[in-house]
């Protein structure tokens, strides 16, 4: 808590200067062409992120939360993916009409990534020390001394003990939270705008994954980077995110500020996301379960792509495809940055 | 490492001596080495006496292995029927074979990974399926085949190469040969390293790699080809000694005085102390090859470590 607190002081500060967003995401779609058919995957998302900005996004496996972080970066495997539409519009530029190489030039320096699996997102044959050094010499030019010295001040950010001792290591050898740290090292390395955390704590364990969370959190308030957090965990999202995207199907169907989406969701899909969560007040009871499954994505259901899951689905969810609407209090006043795609957004807001 | 390395070279002894005396019973096994040396005619009984006694064939088969082993710790091989010392076929014939060996080697290592690279990382196009059959082409005809229809059309038609190898061993003369010999190794090179290659292409380290801002190269050769060159490096350990023994048909067809060639004598004369002799020193390369490969495991790949 005390890290979001310190993360969102910059941004107030900042918030009236700084008229465009790092990054701004308008109406992409991406689909993957296999030989069942095209799955598509992102179905006209928009999000944007300013600097010193956390934006969680939220959702099932299959959701489309990877794949757009992925379609951003720039590393979508194509084939089978392709982005068919929209914008991907970062520091002023649409980074899809790039050329190659200089979309190449973006990535690591000025957006970085961190992974899940650290494991095996690190190459096993190399040193990390190499790995971090790397950026250096890649991007910059830099010797292999330089690039070495450059890679243990890295790990001693990253608070990796005994860095110095531990350069010419490899992956294999550190702990999964040492690793997932060298990560976020080899990501922070050319000071980026933009970072881009994919399930940056799923495969650690809850201590690690508390520690790991909180050094993100500051490198990221200290940089005053902008950050997307993908995740499914919504206990970690409470800590750091500023505000929060559901997305369900390759689309949004909830965007609000961090707090008010875990008291009030105006999205049946939320409502059961949250639901999900098991709670120790309620011990004993049957766990809480969003029915049935994520759909297809081949064959994406008409109307609203949740409606078969949904406990209040009516015929025209059925029909008729959800916008975005603009979420209201009682008092018809908008909520600032609050949307629903939901035909029944008010009613399940009530509830 | 150190201990493990005299460990290895520890187990190698036992090795030795079992795959040695197999080759001397197997090469007895032949028939009388004195009856062969004479061919139709009979030999006569004093001298045949005589030989026997000379190679100690006299004595029991164990007896005669013993003496052998005895006398190759003193680098001293025998002699063939002829009177000519082993150890002087063996100087002839090794450095032959090595150039030849280290002629089709190269060509294996760099059109095998090449091609192979190639193929994995444009999986299922055109480039990918060429290669494919033509591997397969090159895997199903046998090496004679091969060996004897591009010594005409190289060779002989074309005159690109020449087509026979001479005392004068050049590097030219030995190109076509190289070839030939390697052709079908390269192929299984090719094909071994396109599907490690195409394999790790997938491989989450690979879109870091991506992710990263590394230019294509880089990524490629840095990260895809170091990942996938671990087992093809053990296949091409082990076929480095496969090459050394195994050129005999190619050391047929192009007229090469190597190994292969003089093993090849050595069998229809029935000479049993260059048989014995060669195949020892083809085991040790063997031997040695594979320690080779094991260490080389261990710095291609630091998960693995020896103690």
């Amino acid at each position: 808590m005390s890290s979001s607190s310190t993360s969102a002081q910059p941004r107030e500060a900042t918030a009236d200067t700084v008229e465009s967003p790092l990054l701004e995401v308008r109406d992409l779609h991406v689909e993957f062409r296999t030989r069942d058919g095209v799955a598509k995957a992102v179905n006209g998302v928009n999000y944007s992120v300013r600097a010193g900005e956390t934006l969680a996004i939220l959702g099932e496996s299959g959701s489309g939360k990877s794949v757009t972080a992925q379609a951003v970066m720039g590393i979508l495997d194509s084939p089978p993916g392709f982005v068919t539409g929209g914008q991907i519009v970062f520091k002023g530029r649409d980074l899809l009409t790039l050329g190659k190489e200089d979309r190449r030039k973006v990535r690591g320096s000025q957006m970085a990534m961190i992974f899940q699996d650290a494991l095996s997102s690190l190459n096993p044959v190399h040193s990390v020390g190499s790995q971090l050094g790397e950026m250096y010499r890649v991007h910059k030019g830099s010797s292999r001394q330089d690039a070495k010295a450059k890679a243990i001040e890295l790990m001693d950010r990253v608070r990796i003990p005994a860095a110095k001792a531990r350069v010419g290591d490899y992956p294999h050898q550190f702990s999964g939270g040492m690793r997932q740290r060298i990560m976020i090292a080899m990501a922070l390395a050319l000071e980026p705008d933009l970072i881009i955390a994919d399930e940056p704590t799923t495969a650690l364990d809850v201590t690690v994954q508390a520690q790991v969370m909180d050094l993100l959190a500051e490198l990221q308030g200290e940089y005053h980077m902008g950050l997307i957090l993908i995740t499914h965990d919504l206990g970690v999202v409470a800590d750091v995110a500023d505000k929060i995207a559901v997305m369900y199907a390759g689309r949004i169907v909830e965007t609000a500020p961090v707090h008010e989406l875990y008291a009030k969701p105006a999205h049946p899909y939320t409502r059961g996301l949250l639901d999900s969560i098991p709670r120790l007040d309620q011990k004993g009871q049957e766990l809480y379960a969003i029915k049935g499954l994520p759909p297809n994505l081949l064959r994406i259901p008409p109307g609203c792509a949740f409606n078969p899951r949904c406990p209040r689905a009516q015929e025209i969810c059925r029909t008729t495809v959800p916008p975005l609407f603009e979420v209201t209090d009682e008092a018809g006043t908008p909520r600032p940055g609050r949307a629903s795609a939901c035909h029944f957004w008010k009613e399940t807001l009530d509830d | 490492m150190g201990r493990y390395v005299l460990r290895r070279l520890l187990q190698m002894i036992p090795v030795f001596i079992g795959t040695t005396f197999l080759i001397f019973v197997m090469v007895h096994a032949l028939g009388d080495p004195v009856n062969a040396l004479f061919g139709d005619r009979a030999p006569d009984p004093a001298v045949a006496a005589q030989i026997r006694a000379q190679y100690n064939l006299n004595d029991p088969l164990w007896l005669q292995y013993v003496k052998y082993m005895g006398k190759l710790f003193q680098w001293d091989f025998g002699t063939t029927f002829s009177g000519q010392t082993v150890t002087s076929q063996l100087a002839a014939a090794y450095p032959v074979t090595l150039k030849l060996t280290a002629v089709a080697f190269t060509i294996e290592v760099v059109f095998g990974i090449g091609l192979g690279l190639l193929s994995g990382l444009r999986r299922g196009r055109i480039a990918d399926n060429s290669v494919l059959i033509l591997t397969l082409v090159v895997i199903s005809i046998p090496t004679f085949v091969t060996g004897y229809v591009l010594q005409y059309l190289v060779g002989v038609k074309w005159g690109i190469l020449p087509a026979t190898v001479g005392f004068d061993v050049t590097f030219q003369s030995l190109l076509l040969p190289g070839i030939v010999l390697a052709s079908v190794s390269l192929a299984y090179v090719a094909r071994l390293t396109r599907t490690t290659v195409a394999e790790n292409t997938k491989a989450d380290y690979v879109r870091t790699a991506v992710a990263k801002g590394l230019p294509r190269h880089r990524v490629v050769i840095n990260h895809l080809l170091r990942n996938s060159l671990i087992p093809v490096v053990t296949f091409l350990g082990t076929d480095l000694g496969a090459l050394m023994g195994g050129a005999l048909v190619t050391e047929r067809i192009f007229n090469i005085h190597g190994v292969g060639y003089t093993l090849y004598q050595g069998i229809v004369r029935q000479s049993t102390n260059t048989v014995v002799g060669f195949v020892t020193i083809l085991v040790i390369i063997f031997l040695l090859a594979n320690l080779l490969v094991d260490l080389l495991y261990a710095v291609l790949d630091p998960r693995i470590r020896y103690a």
